[in-house]
């Protein structure tokens, strides 16, 4: 795991063209993440929380101002080295859970070693480890379709976990959750960011999210209004 | 080589929908061949059933002989030659005698070519054994073309008025022998095929003919003086540029069905590709580059293409066997053509058509699966997480 400083914004600004106007979804935001965090992006919808999760993940492009995550400068990524870097070390778990619709639970969380050409022996233990974390090795076999939305959020985070990244980026992870599976999901990843030094952020405006964070930061209108570090209300 | 078992997994995966795009490009594969194959058939039997029945090895034409002008006939003939007489005698070339005719059926009267041929050759595929048959009378064997429009049939009786060779008008009846099916219509359409022996005691021409033809396969083609030879490439240029007209026009139609094949296929891969846009994203995000997600789409295409192949071998191959084996039957309409066409066709699958056919679906199959995935590839990631299209 790296150690230290993971990210750090300056200034950063992005901007939407939305017809003949424009949007500013993030203005002028500084921020640094240290390696093993459990943080919270929250505020309202358009306060910028996912276009920042975005830009950290190297899914966009800033329109000014500059990000680093694990010491590259996210603006200066061609499309390839961007790939590499979500690749190698950034998992990422979605509101909607983004399973690929074909493959089975296990190989959708065998996907990303795939693409890192991790020999197949290894590979197995990986994502057969990896389900087991989230506690769903029984249900390998199972298609995304078989599987209830809490079992597939557990499958999207096996996949966001099993190649070990330094970083994980959760955009509103527990939005179609019930209360019992967002705190099963919510303990599991605390779990795994305590036992692997896995550094999480949460885009989320879900108050079971906010309950886990260690680092809460408010975002409102693109600008970061509060920027905290909290005891989290829960734990493992 | 991970691509490839994407491809393959996602295809695989894709179950239901594998097989019915599968099963819908098969239906192109199967439609192509077999309408190529059919113009293939026609061409090749045209020219066969025409060569049998017209034109054998080739021909002698007396030196006044036009067979684009009638008028010609009244001098076109000529005591037929030693070279030819004796490749007559030897069964290798057979005299065909041709005279303009009036014929009066039903009170009408209808002007006719009278050929004179041996009842006993064999050169020709038409039925001349049946002018052997009647010692009282004149027999004469007629298409059924000739039969339709005159109202002829086997057993009636016919007028018929010629002028023999010192221009003197003489009429007789002719008995109708046999009414022939054949399909070249260039020896039935106002026809009258009788005894060239009788013919020429008719015409007083004796031991003259207008036309030797050779056997077929014959190398005869010596100079022989008052007679041209015309070989097969020459007889057969007509035809052939009449076959290569229809056969532009076949071309045009497999350009078409290749069209809309590739526009069904088109409309499928869109339809798929951009239903899947989301996940592609995912790929994205999941650190998949642009050219990988290309190509594994792409790879997906070309993969449908080639199970699409497969299951049009299961299907297409026993029923186009069945169907070169059995002939493809037309309507009668089809006689209006215009050229020697069978009641049936029998189409002609070659292994090039095949194979040909199969390259040309799957690189459209494929070209069609690039341009939309490139397309969608091209979106920014939370563009196409978000299922956005531009």
């Amino acid at each position: 795991m790296v150690e230290g400083k993971l990210i750090q914004t300056e200034k950063l600004v992005k901007i939407y063209p939305m017809g003949s106007s424009q949007i500013t979804a993030l203005d002028q935001v500084n921020l640094v993440f240290q390696a093993a965090e459990f943080a919270g992006l929250v505020g309202p919808s358009g306060s910028g929380k996912t276009t920042l999760l975005n830009i950290i993940g190297s899914l966009d492009a800033p329109t000014s101002g500059s990000v680093e995550v694990l010491g590259g400068k996210i603006e200066n990524l061609s499309h390839r080295e961007a790939a590499a870097l979500r690749n190698r070390s950034i998992g990422f778990i979605f509101q909607t859970y983004n399973l690929l619709p074909v493959y089975t639970a296990y190989e959708n969380v065998e996907f990303p070693l795939l693409l890192l050409k991790i020999p197949a022996p290894q590979r197995k233990k990986m994502a057969m480890d990896a389900l087991d974390w989230v506690g769903l090795a029984d249900r390998a076999g199972s298609r995304p379709s078989q599987l209830s939305g809490g079992e597939s959020q557990r499958v999207a985070i096996a996949r966001a976990i099993v190649k070990k990244p330094e970083l994980v980026l959760a955009d509103e992870p527990t939005a179609n959750l019930d209360a019992k599976n967002s705190h099963h999901i919510m303990k599991t990843m605390v779990h795994l960011n305590e036992s692997l030094q896995t550094t999480f952020i949460f885009a989320t405006h879900d108050e079971k999210v906010m309950r886990y964070l260690k680092r809460k930061i408010s975002l409102d209108d693109g600008r970061v209004e509060k920027d905290e570090i909290i005891k989290p209300e829960v734990g493992k | 080589m991970i691509i490839a078992k994407l491809a393959f997994k996602n295809i695989y995966g894709a179950g239901l929908r594998t097989w019915l795009n599968a099963i819908a490009l098969s239906f192109s594969f199967v439609a192509i061949i077999f309408l190529q194959g059919l113009y293939n058939g026609m061409n090749n039997q045209v020219e066969k059933a025409t060569v049998d029945a017209q034109y054998a090895g080739g021909h002698y034409w007396q030196n006044k002989y036009d067979p684009y002008d009638p008028l010609t006939l009244n001098d076109a003939h000529e005591k037929i030659p030693g070279d030819l007489a004796k490749l007559i005698a030897a069964k290798k070339a057979t005299p065909i005698l041709i005279r303009q005719a009036t014929i009066y059926p039903n009170g009408r009267f209808q002007n006719v070519f009278l050929k004179g041929i041996e009842p006993e050759q064999n050169i020709l595929s038409i039925p001349t054994s049946v002018l052997t048959d009647d010692k009282e009378s004149i027999p004469a064997l007629i298409g059924s073309r000739m039969a339709k429009s005159s109202g002829l049939k086997a057993g009636d009786y016919i007028t018929v008025r010629w002028r023999d060779t010192h221009g003197t008008f003489d009429a007789n009846e002719l008995k109708i022998a046999a009414v022939m099916k054949t399909d070249v219509p260039d020896i039935d359409n106002g026809q009258f095929w009788i005894p060239i022996d009788k013919m020429r005691e008719m015409t007083a021409m004796p031991d003259e003919a207008t036309i030797i033809v050779l056997e077929k396969g014959s190398s005869f083609s010596a100079e022989v003086d008052h007679w041209q030879h015309k070989d097969l490439e020459f007889l057969l240029r007509d035809l052939r540029a009449l076959v290569l007209t229809k056969s532009i026009g076949g071309s045009i139609f497999y350009i078409v069905l290749l069209l809309l094949a590739m526009l069904a296929i088109f409309d499928t891969q869109v339809l798929s590709i951009f239903r899947r846009r989301k996940e592609m994203g995912t790929l994205m995000a999941l650190g998949m580059t642009r050219s990988k997600i290309i190509q594994l789409f792409t790879l997906e295409g070309a993969m449908h293409a080639v199970l699409a192949a497969l299951v049009a071998a299961a299907y297409g191959l026993p029923l186009l066997i069945h169907v070169a084996r059995t002939g493809y039957g037309l309507p009668e309409a089809s006689d209006s053509f215009g050229f020697a066409l069978g009641n049936r066709i029998f189409p002609a699958f070659t292994a090039g058509l095949v194979v040909a056919t199969t390259l040309l679906v799957l690189i459209v199959t494929t070209i069609v699966s690039y341009l939309p995935t490139r397309k969608i590839a091209k979106l920014e990631p939370t563009d196409a997480l978000r299922g956005k299209l531009t």
